[in-house]
């Protein structure tokens, strides 16, 4: 079965003032139909750039997309010109963004904006778009949604936006549903309410999602297949049981390893862990593994030479000079 | 080391700068604003030095050369008593620019006053002031500089004499009506910076607060006040310029840029270069002050737009 | 709304009453009496003098006199002209219009130019487009308008013979050719008027444009595919749009400054034309009222900014 999204060695670079920022430098990433794929990593790796090279969400100029092919359903939609895009956004996939606060229009009703896109991609009039909108706010479990979809923003909380925000992106039934960060911004107890809502949808539409996220927590929770990634690079990607079991990369170690759990007794509880260090500046990057400064197995290779993907195990690769020296295994 | 690693390579490139360096690092690159600040020094220049190298008189009466146009012997032409408009013009732009630094002056210290004044008090002062500073942005302002000048101008007149009147009042009453935005700035300063960590050790440390102001406060506002008495500057030379223009500002014999002006309005069909001269000086002389104004912005408050 | 209104309605008394306060002290303050020349100028009979004297009350303290002066502007008492020998109230309600014809034309071409300039060069930053507004903007609020107007008239009247540039009141003729005329004559003032407030206008567009086009929602609105023409008039501008109000509320004060400029060099017999001329034949009844009259209108435009704030934004009017 051919994939529905095929990413194959993405670059999406910034020019700043102080020469190319590499965001995004060389990635491949492969999402099936249905599948649940989470896109993991710290502040500044990458993930959210990646994610919005895909539907060219990113400001250009100061971005672009340098090399790389973003295949959806077999079509590169790299080359398309944003009128070509505009036919697939939101249509056939959509989004929902990190900031349920800002990432909605304040002097618009938040039906009106739901219904826009029903507007556009099916041809609705704007009673039927205004119904279906309704509809799907009480999908979404927005109480009293037929009242609702008048209000503006400021009269919607957190939650209740980023449900709003959940109905935008699923109102045209897309086949992919890309989410940054969506429960970053909220309150924990309405976190777990979000993902669970995701969930329903997902079963319910039979979507594939693009979960971005760097909380660990969340990726345990929802995902199927995980890619890890680090300073603008795949480091690791494995399906979620593999992943949490056997994690081969140092940097995906250390991610697992600084969850707190609560699921062990006092005796067996370890302190947890921190990565030292920070994501390095991706302007000029040095050569070799760039983990490496931070890495507390790195060896003499990895400061010359990148390593490379490479499948380790059936659907597990990773990338990283450990496993390749003899008698070295994290 | 923590820190060391997490500071960005550029940053570390630009820490041997010192700040003015730095500042005249970013104005060079606003290249009309180069351009603007030499071509305002060398009019400044003119007006200053001018009359020690063009020695005709300002009110040389020649009717054998009423109103020729540009010539050798009269570089900008004459007027219709055959005065030489270079000369006038040299006279005028005396004026105009005193003017503009006066007004600026007033406002600048008005505005700094009154804004610290409503950044440092609290309770209803500061609302007073604020209030006031708002009724002042709405008043009409030529109107109103008309009425005062109405009103008071034979007064001043007999107290300092018929140019240094007009010229006191006119700088106090452009000054007085433009110190708004400079006091909004200074105040805004004051609230954002009273809470900040160093003033608070300032205040730990017993400095009065006159020290604290002095000292800690108002160095941080001398950016945007620069950039806004830039501006004032070009306001004040426009509204002079307008009140000479409507033939209520310094006497008919002063010859200001505005001024040549309204006595030029009625000649254009024969005498086009007697309006075309002053108008370009009075916009080259605002254009250049504006631009300069833009540079200084670009050069030390990146982020205000407006 | 309706209370947002009537809020800011309450509000824009104090103002007005903050005014006339400034108005009548500068007024108090005056060296002189400012009606003492009434006594010899021969147009006024001395009687009429006397009474003038004794109506305004010079002899009252300061406050009483401000309040008598100020329950005579609330009742249309606005005093007499000896210039033009009529109501002051009457002179100015016949000149009126003819100004506020002028600034609201003036506006409305500021507008037709700063909006699609200012949105278009926010869209593509430091594009040479981009470049050429910033610059022609910077020179367009650099141009008294008063060198402007001497400028058009020797282009478009001197040389080119196109347009009058004396405004008269009763243009010949009839119909289509009347309305023809009347259109014709207005054409240089309002442009001198417009081309400066546009270009000011345009700066605020573009800047408030520029900062609404890299906000979260922008980016919402592209992710829906409804089309950049969509994205930039029903997403961004009308956002960009609130601040603009303010700031263009913020000119009026100018803008009429700028329109009795125009009104002298053009001969418009407007209000700003009767201040001037008043001024010059010492009318002091006139002058203050028009002055008050400027003061007025700037509150008012204020007050229809409010609301169209009030409109642009529903946190504004919800609050």
């Amino acid at each position: 079965m051919a994939p529905l999204l095929e990413i194959k060695g993405l670059k999406t670079h910034f020019a700043t003032d102080d020469g190319m920022l590499r965001a995004v430098d060389g990635i491949d990433i492969t999402l099936n139909k249905g599948e649940t794929l989470c896109v993991v990593g710290e502040s500044g790796c990458g993930k959210t750039v990646t994610a919005m090279s895909i539907l060219k969400l990113i400001a250009m100029p100061p971005g672009r997309i340098v090399q790389g092919q973003i295949l959806f359903e077999g079509r590169d939609l790299v080359p398309l010109a944003s009128r070509e895009l505009d036919d697939i956004r939101a249509k056939d996939i959509g989004f929902i963004f990190q900031e349920p606060m800002t990432s909605l229009n304040p002097v618009l009703s938040v039906g009106e904006q739901v219904a826009e896109s029903l507007r556009r991609h099916e041809g609705l009039s704007n009673k039927d778009a205004l119904a279906r909108t309704v509809e799907m706010f009480k999908l979404v479990q927005i109480p009293n949604a037929e009242a609702r979809v008048h209000d503006y923003p400021h009269q919607f909380s957190g939650g209740m936006r980023q449900r709003v925000m959940i109905a935008m992106a699923l109102a045209c039934k897309p086949k992919l549903v890309i989410a940054d960060e969506p429960t970053t911004a909220l309150d924990v107890t309405i976190q777990a309410q979000i993902l669970d809502l995701l969930q329903d949808m997902k079963e319910r539409f039979g979507m594939a999602v693009m979960l971005i996220t760097h909380a660990m927590g969340v990726v345990a929770e929802t995902a199927q297949r995980v890619v890890v990634m680090y300073a603008g690079k795949v480091v690791e990607e494995a399906d979620v049981d593999s992943l949490f079991e056997s994690p081969r990369h140092p940097y995906t170690q250390g991610l697992i390893r600084s969850i707190p759990r609560i699921d062990l007794d006092s005796a067996h509880k370890t302190r947890l862990e921190a990565i030292g260090g920070s994501v390095p500046i991706l302007i000029d990057p040095a050569p070799g593994c760039r983990f490496a400064p931070r890495c507390r197995y790195a060896f003499g290779l990895c400061a010359e030479k990148e390593p490379a993907l490479r499948e380790i195990a059936p659907g597990h690769r990773m990338a990283c000079h450990l496993g390749e020296k003899q008698g070295v295994t994290p | 080391m923590a820190g060391l690693t997490l500071a960005s390579p550029s940053a570390e490139r630009r820490l041997p700068y010192s700040p003015w360096r730095e500042t005249w690092r970013r104005y060079r690159r606003h290249k009309l604003a180069v351009v603007s600040a030499v071509l305002l020094i060398g009019l400044a220049a003119a007006v200053v030095l001018g009359p020690f190298v063009w020695r005709i008189a300002i009110n040389d009466i020649d009717f054998t050369a009423r109103l020729e146009g540009p010539s050798l012997a009269h570089p900008f032409g004459t007027d219709d008593l055959g005065q030489d408009i270079l000369a006038r013009m040299i006279y005028g732009g005396r004026i105009s620019l005193a003017v503009g630094l006066a007004a600026m002056a007033v406002s600048v210290i008005v505005g700094t006053l009154i804004g610290a004044l409503a950044g440092m008090s609290r309770g209803a002062l500061g609302h007073a002031l604020m209030w006031l500073t708002d009724l002042f942005l709405s008043l009409p302002q030529l109107p109103l500089l008309l009425l005062l000048i109405y009103l008071f101008r034979d007064g001043l007149k007999s107290l300092f004499g018929p140019e240094g009147g007009i010229f006191i009042l006119i700088v106090l009453v452009i000054g007085g009506l433009r110190w708004m935005p400079v006091a909004r700035l200074v105040r805004a300063q004051f609230l954002s910076l009273r809470e900040k960590e160093f003033v608070e050790a300032a205040r730990a440390l017993g400095a009065s607060p006159v020290r604290q102001v002095v000292r800690h406060i108002l160095p941080n506002a001398v950016g945007p006040v620069i950039i806004a008495g830039t501006i004032d500057v070009a306001a004040a030379i426009i509204a002079e310029s307008t009140l000479s223009f409507l033939g209520l500002g310094f006497p008919p014999d002063t010859p200001t840029w505005g001024r040549l002006l309204f006595d030029a309005k009625d000649y254009l069909d024969i005498a086009a270069h007697w309006a075309l001269f002053p108008g370009g000086a009075i916009f080259i002389a605002v254009v250049a002050i504006n631009f300069i104004g833009d540079g200084l912005r670009d050069a030390l408050d990146a982020r205000r737009v407006i | 709304m309706r209370q947002y209104i009537l809020r800011r309605l309450l509000i824009a008394v104090p103002s007005l009453l903050g005014i006339s306060v400034v108005l009548y002290t500068v007024l108090a303050l005056a060296p002189g009496d400012p009606f003492a020349e009434l006594a010899t100028n021969p147009n006024v009979p001395p009687e009429v003098a006397l009474a003038l004297r004794a109506k305004f009350g010079l002899d009252d303290p300061v406050y009483l006199r401000y309040f008598r002066w100020l329950a005579a502007m609330v009742q249309g008492d606005w005093g007499f002209s000896f210039v033009s020998r009529m109501n002051v109230d009457t002179l100015i309600l016949q000149r009126l219009p003819t100004t506020l014809y002028v600034i609201g034309s003036a506006q409305l071409l500021a507008l037709a130019i700063a909006i699609p300039v200012g949105v278009y060069a926010a869209t593509r930053p430091y594009s040479i487009f981009d470049q050429i507004a910033n610059t022609l903007a910077f020179i367009g609020f650099s141009l008294p308008t008063f060198f402007t107007g001497l400028l058009f008239i020797l282009i478009f009247s001197v040389t080119l013979d196109w347009l009058p540039f004396v405004y008269s009141t009763d243009v010949k003729g009839t119909g289509i050719r009347w309305l023809f005329e009347q259109i014709r004559q207005a054409i240089m003032p309002v442009m001198v008027l417009g081309l400066f407030q546009a270009a000011s206008m345009t700066r605020f567009v573009r800047s408030a444009m520029l900062d609404v086009i890299r906000l979260d929602y922008v980016t919402t609105a592209r992710a829906k595919g409804i089309g950049q023409a969509r994205v930039i008039v029903k997403h961004a501008m009308r956002n960009a749009m609130i601040p603009v109000v303010t700031l263009i509320a913020l000119q009026m004060p100018a803008v009429f400054g700028g329109a009795i400029v125009t009104e002298q060099i053009f001969r418009i017999p407007g209000i700003g034309s009767l201040l001037i001329s008043s001024i010059l034949s010492n009318d002091t009844p006139v002058v203050m009222a028009v002055t008050f009259v400027f003061a007025c209108l700037v509150v008012l435009f204020n007050l229809i900014a409010d609301v169209l704030y009030g409109w642009l934004d529903p946190r504004i009017s919800f609050r």
